[in-house]
């Protein structure tokens, strides 16, 4: 035993009570021994003082607080605004890993766009016996509105942040594609910011790839959806305003890019133009990235009751007189049910086979597959096919019965809207706990832009579920997040 | 600049400068009960809500308390200290981007400050201090956001917001002031007496500023002299007026609106009057009616920013 340990990396502070389980661990090999790419960091770790490190949690929760870096938490009194949880300790990509991570979502996000337009357009994946028009037809974020409209550029998804899980035998796979709007990029940015100060020496050291023209990637994006005769273009960044969750991403973002933030209330459709309105008269808008969801975003075309958005704008958009980012009705491609089809949609429209692959995924909808799911409640995760975030999930193993007799009678009054997956493994990173280093589930949210040429920033965001043994990343649910770090080599 | 921030900025800046005032009259009140009879306490109520457009509580103009507390905090009052500040905050918040963070951590921690208070709280320690700390806290805002923010076109939205909140009340305050003296009959006692004149000055300031100018031989005339048509003193019309004038000339600057016209015009005639007024003149024709009018000029020039700057109608701006 004692030569044993003395072997490993494991086991010296302050990784006193770190424990290896089947997850796949991304600092240290099954056997206990530190992964190459690690090793800086690991020796840093160990020359460190407990006090050291806790005063350099504090400096970087002081940072976030200081400079107001903060999401607002619903269902309490308005105004309650929080930081988002911090772990201080980088998490560290190869640059071997990343090469594979960015070919994969180049081809995922190039493939899914090709879909959309397709399936507004002729529909041939539909006539080539793919994919069931039914389901699509059928899903909650399929926009009728939207069919055989020009979109610019034929570009439906421009901002994507996909959700990368890791799986024990080391391989990325892709768990959601959040195709509409997208959040968290600012928490990337803000968390590289303090971790060059929280870390300054190690970082130099390490070559890690810089992410800080991001909003230069995404205001060239942006711009590239311009009509060609308007050269010099309005871009505006409209916010659902200050009582949104994201609004502290909303502000940082336009800063960063040097564009106007915009309400619904600030802009006028007029014969099928968009214009905002200033202290100098209104001023013609041509390009909207958009944060608001498509259901209210227009309450002439969608949700009448919306009071965020801009009534006229879907008009303006199909006579082309504005682009927006992300098209309206890319939530197609979001539903879990539709996400199961994503490797046929790959090969379908690129003749290549999927280089990140899927997360297996039962639809409920089909009746041998819904008998599986209802025999094997127990060890699945069911999740209903419209929501994110965390929300209208059954996570089998933590279900008492009565939950699971609940989603049983919910799957079978409405097979189309739920899917299943088997309990995942995510893997695992350390993470700074109560002044020792400890292993927590985390995932990966790369940000990807799609505008002229698939851009994605070396990083992401790494999600983080604080509560050890938990699976649950999302901030909405006592998630945090930690700096992301790609090897330049 | 958008419409909707300049609008925010105008108006949390017209809210403080109201919680400002509506405290330091509060304050002054209070202070003065102990030198003055009931009866003169309580028509020296009567003035000061009627100033602020506000009744008497059912209690009556002598129940200071019940008077303090529906102007401090009562929030169904639109112009409590505590509603006025809660809406200065929310202005505040929606522009947060726009003003600088120290703007928004004191206008923040004000309205902290406020709703941690109570009117029992108050009552039972020393009330003119918490007034103190809200006149203060409102103090800190304008020098700080003098001090952080570009003084571009939304720090002119914030000045036209100030001044023009400023004049209209110290019209109303003089007003409510010069109608019982100047109404009163020949023959019968005047209702007001030096106290009350004092009392005037310091609710605006100005009882300090007014020794330097005129010694401390304090007259009607000279006092309403003082607070119209003084060219320095900060609380004088005259100066808010001209304030007012120059914010709109360089926000027109700005924007280069071609209806911003009247929105300037209004402006600069207003300031143009209280230039060239006398105040022999205007107590001899009707200081009534010279205070309405410029509490009906000031809501003029309000009107006209809205046309050209806020909310203007779409189609002049489509074919204009």
């Amino acid at each position: 035993m004692l030569t044993e340990r003395s072997a490993t990396d494991i086991g010296r502070p302050p990784f006193t009570s770190y424990q290896l389980d089947l997850a796949y661990d991304e600092m240290f090999t099954p056997l206990g021994q530190v992964r190459e790419h690690y090793r800086m960091l690991y020796d840093r770790l160990r020359e460190l003082s407990t006090a050291e490190l806790i005063a350099r949690q504090r400096y970087a929760d002081a940072a976030f607080l200081n400079q107001g870096i903060t999401f607002t938490v619903y269902g309490e009194e308005a105004g309650t605004e929080r930081i988002f949880p911090y772990d201080l300790l980088p998490r560290i990509i190869t640059a071997a890993e990343w090469q594979v991570i960015e070919r994969g979502l180049t081809q995922r996000i190039t493939a899914l766009n090709l879909f959309l337009h397709d399936i507004y357009h002729e529909g041939k994946i539909f006539k080539d016996g793919i994919i069931p028009k039914e389901l699509i037809y059928t899903c909650h974020h399929y926009r009728r509105e939207m069919r055989n409209v020009k979109v610019p550029r034929q570009s439906y998804i421009s901002v994507v942040g996909t959700d990368l899980i890791r799986l024990p035998d080391s391989s990325f796979a892709v768990l959601e594609d959040n195709l509409r709007v997208p959040s968290g990029v600012s928490y990337m940015l803000t968390n590289r910011a303090v971790m060059k100060r929280a870390f300054p020496r190690i970082f130099a050291n390490y070559g890690v790839r810089p992410i800080d023209d991001y909003g230069k990637a995404l205001l060239t994006t942006l711009r590239s959806l311009a009509p060609a005769h308007r050269p010099d273009p309005t871009i505006a960044l409209l916010t659902p305003g200050v009582y949104n969750s994201a609004y502290f991403e909303h502000t940082f973002l336009a800063r960063t890019m040097g564009i106007e933030l915009v309400e619904g209330r600030d802009l006028i459709c007029h014969d099928n133009i968009v214009y905002m309105r200033t202290t100098a008269g209104l001023r013609r808008v041509d390009v909207i990235y958009r944060r608001i969801d498509d259901d209210f975003i227009d309450p002439l075309a969608f949700r009448p009751d919306s009071i965020l958005g801009v009534p006229g704008l879907l008009n303006a958009y199909r006579s082309g007189n504005v682009a927006l980012a992300n098209a309206i009705g890319t939530g197609v491609a979001d539903d879990k049910a539709v996400y199961a089809y994503v490797p046929a949609i790959i090969r379908y429209y690129l003749g290549e086979d999927p280089i990140l692959h899927n997360v297996e995924t039962y639809l409920c909808d089909r009746a041998d597959q819904r008998a599986f799911v209802l025999e094997h409640l127990e060890d699945l995760v069911v999740k209903a096919v419209g929501e994110s975030g965390g929300y209208g999930m059954l996570i089998g193993p933590h279900s008492t019965r009565e939950q699971r007799e609940t989603f049983r009678d919910l799957i079978l009054a409405n097979p189309r809207n739920y899917i299943a997956q088997p309990t995942l493994s995510l893997s695992r990173a350390p993470c700074f706990i109560e002044e020792q280093v400890e292993p927590r589930h985390i995932d990966l949210r790369p940000y990807i832009l799609n505008g002229e040429t698939v851009t994605i920033v070396p990083g992401g965001l790494t999600r983080v579920a604080l509560r050890r043994g938990s699976l649950v990343v999302n901030s909405s649910q006592g998630g945090g997040s930690k700096d992301t770090w790609v090897l330049s080599e | 600049m958008l419409s909707r921030v300049a609008d925010s900025l105008y108006w949390m800046s017209r809210y403080l400068e109201r919680a400002e005032h509506t405290a330091r009259l509060i304050a002054v009140g209070l202070n003065m009960m102990l030198d003055q009879a009931p009866h003169a306490t309580s028509l020296r109520w009567e003035r000061l809500l009627a100033s602020l457009r506000a009744y008497p509580p059912p209690s009556g103009s002598g129940d200071a308390y019940a008077i303090a507390s529906m102007l401090t905090f009562e929030t169904s009052n639109e112009g409590s200290i505590a509603a006025c500040i809660a809406a200065a905050r929310e202005n505040a918040r929606q522009v947060r981007e726009q003003i600088s963070s120290e703007m928004w951590e004191q206008v923040n921690r004000l309205y902290l400050d406020v709703r941690r208070s109570s009117i029992e709280a108050i009552w039972q320690g020393e009330p003119l201090e918490f007034y103190h700390d809200v006149k203060q806290g409102a103090h800190l805002f304008q020098g700080i956001t003098d001090a952080t923010m570009t003084h571009g076109e939304g720090w002119h939205f914030i000045q036209v917001g100030r001044y023009l909140e400023r004049a209209s009340l110290t019209a109303a305050l003089i007003d409510q002031h010069f109608r019982p003296y100047l109404e009163a009959p020949i023959d019968a006692p005047l209702s007001l007496d030096y106290i009350d004149w004092v009392g005037l000055l310091k609710c605006c300031t100005a009882f300090e500023a007014y020794c330097k100018v005129y010694t401390a031989d304090v007259q009607a005339e000279s006092v309403a002299e003082f607070l119209l048509l003084n060219a320095e003193g900060p609380r004088s019309v005259r100066f808010a007026a001209d304030r007012i004038q120059r914010s709109m000339q360089a926000i027109a600057q700005s924007t280069g609106t071609r209806s911003a016209g009247r929105a300037e015009r209004l402006a600069g005639r207003l300031r143009a009057s209280l230039d060239y007024g006398q105040v022999d003149e205007i107590i001899a024709e009707s200081m009534h009616s010279y205070l309405d009018g410029i509490q009906r000029q000031c809501g003029a020039i309000h009107g006209a920013i809205y046309q050209a700057y806020i909310s203007y109608p779409v189609d002049t701006a489509l074919t204009s």
